[in-house]
């Protein structure tokens, strides 16, 4: 049974159609990236996910469970870090946790020492850099009870060297405490030094128009950026993403390149 | 303290500056004192008086206290419900604003007819001039909690008095507070019109006697003691507001 399974899903907003039977499924601990153009209903498809939005049509189920309309049944990281002020950072950490009514001050005191935000665990957000926000946020997603964890374009407002060591702070993280992650960015390099899988989405009215299963091994690092595989699997997903813009009907279109690069 | 005083002294200095040319132009032109008393004349009346105007103060500073509890309550009480229920905000909130336009003024001998002369009506008084500010300043706060924090709170599965308690009411604290400073002021001249209502004790009466026998010194005794005591009161509520609020001290909207 998939983790997360999204099936035939149709969302409209009034006139404007922007999700049309939309399908895709994640494996427990896999790490899935959604990559699509902007405006294509990436933050729409996680509204639904954490119900608070319903489809039109189709089935959404968490571990064989329906879980359309049900708020709480995912763990979330947004764009913007969303701290709240007056809570320090351990209590912000803990969170997504209490909201669930569950808390492990413990567990959160040495995941924030992992983090590297051992001098922080009593300051104030605003005391924070933006990367370091964004590492606490990170950090209260992974300590809230649920087991899959949305992230949503989490380091698009960042600049470009704090991101790259975002993503190898994450990667890291992730490797210790493995859970299911659907991951949204706008960066195909982000998507592909991250990923197992990158699922492309197109232009509204949506639907998936490639997958690709990426085939590099973890542990990766940086140095996977300038390697030549990882150059062309660039060019195979730009290239995909390039043609989404245009092309209208949909399981034509919808390509698997299963372990090979082009 | 230190800041008090560094920022304190500017006031005062120009405060001193006019006292000291209002001696002078009383001391010149030989106004009577019935007409204007001298600043000296007014210090005097407080010493040598102090001992039969010390009840009045406290009658009135305890009233305003009451008073303003009962208002913050009030406003608070209004404000949450409007918040919460979204039909008693459309219905109730354009009545809201039309009260205010109601003067106390007019309203006072009505409130005697119907409540006489005990301290339910002053109470009432008091109330009407302090919820207002508190009710529209927490509306605002609730108001100014952001989307994304909201987006937040939803996805994370948090309920409705979860949204509440862990976001809004934090969020809106400091708005609420400036609504506190405002009513705080309001409820010392709220007390001194309550008073008017009829009262044994009370700068309110205090004032009345000494206009009625043209005792301008006493009268300005009592403006001055009016003022005094609104300022304590803001003091009270900047020290709260210091106590509870730390997370913004950073943030430059506030003071
Ligand atoms: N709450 C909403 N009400 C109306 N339209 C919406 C709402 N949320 C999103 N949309 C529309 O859905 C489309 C996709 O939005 P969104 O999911 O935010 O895109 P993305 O995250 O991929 O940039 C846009 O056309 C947007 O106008
Ligand atoms: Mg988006």
């Amino acid at each position: 049974m998939s983790h997360l399974l999204v099936d035939h899903i149709v969302k409209n907003f009034g006139p404007n159609e922007v999700l049309s039977d939309l399908s895709f499924s994640i494996e427990k601990e896999e790490f899935v990236t959604i990559i699509g153009p902007s405006g294509s209903g990436k933050s729409t498809i996680f509204n639904l996910i954490g119900g608070i939005m319903t489809p039109e049509k189709g089935v959404i189920q968490l571990e064989g469970n329906n879980i359309i309309g049900k708020r709480g049944s995912i763990s979330f990281m947004p764009q913007t870090p969303s701290l709240l002020p007056w809570r320090t950072v351990l209590q912000n950490v803990l969170l997504g946790a209490e909201l669930q009514g569950k808390k492990d001050r413990d567990k959160a005191i040495e995941m924030l020492h992992k983090a590297g935000l051992t001098d922080y665990v009593h300051a104030r957000p605003e005391e924070l850099s933006g990367g370091m926000k964004q590492r606490v946020a990170f950090i209260r997603a992974l300590l809230s009870p649920q087991s899959l964890i949305c992230l949503d374009e989490p380091f698009s407002a960042l600049d470009e060297l704090t991101r790259l060591e975002m993503q190898k702070w994450l990667l890291s993280i992730w490797e210790d405490y493995r859970r299911t992650v659907l991951f949204v960015t706008h960066s195909i390099e982000e998507a592909l030094f991250l990923s197992d899988r990158i699922i492309v989405i197109s232009a509204k009215p949506t639907r998936v128009a490639a997958e690709f299963k990426v085939p590099f091994k973890r542990p990766r690092d940086e140095s996977l950026f300038l390697d030549d595989k990882f150059l062309k699997w660039k060019r195979t997903v730009t290239y995909s993403l390039k043609n989404v813009g245009s092309e209208k009907d949909g399981d034509a279109n919808r390509r698997t390149y299963p372990f090979r690069s082009i | 303290m230190n800041y008090l005083i560094r920022k304190g002294w500017r006031p005062i200095a120009v405060l001193l500056l006019l006292f000291i040319l209002w001696e002078i132009i009383v001391k010149i032109t030989k106004v009577p004192d019935w007409l204007l008393p001298a600043p000296t004349m007014i210090i005097n009346e407080i010493i040598s008086g102090w001992t039969s105007f010390y009840p009045d103060l406290v009658s009135t500073a305890k009233i305003a206290v009451e008073g303003f509890l009962v208002g913050t309550t009030v406003g608070l009480v209004v404000a949450v419900s409007l918040h919460l229920v979204p039909w008693i905000r459309d219905s109730v909130y354009p009545l809201l604003i039309l009260s205010q336009n109601v003067p106390i003024i007019v309203l006072a001998p009505l409130l005697v007819i119907w409540f006489g002369f005990g301290l339910l009506p002053k109470i009432i008084v008091i109330t009407l001039t302090c919820f207002f500010p508190i009710t529209v300043a927490a509306l605002d706060g609730f108001k100014q909690v952001p989307y994304a924090h909201k987006h937040y709170m939803l996805m994370a599965g948090a309920g409705k008095s979860q949204m509440f308690w862990k976001l809004e009411w934090p969020y809106a604290l400091p708005s609420v507070f400036s609504g506190l400073k405002i009513s705080a002021t309001y409820s010392v001249m709220g007390a001194v019109i309550s008073e008017w209502l009829g009262a044994e004790k009370g700068i309110g009466v205090y004032m009345t006697l000494a206009s009625s026998s043209f005792r301008t010194d006493k009268v300005f005794v009592a403006i001055l003691s009016i003022m005094v005591l609104s300022l304590l009161f803001f003091a009270v509520i900047v020290a709260a507001e210091k106590y509870f609020i730390r997370w913004q001290s950073k943030g430059g909207t506030m003071e």
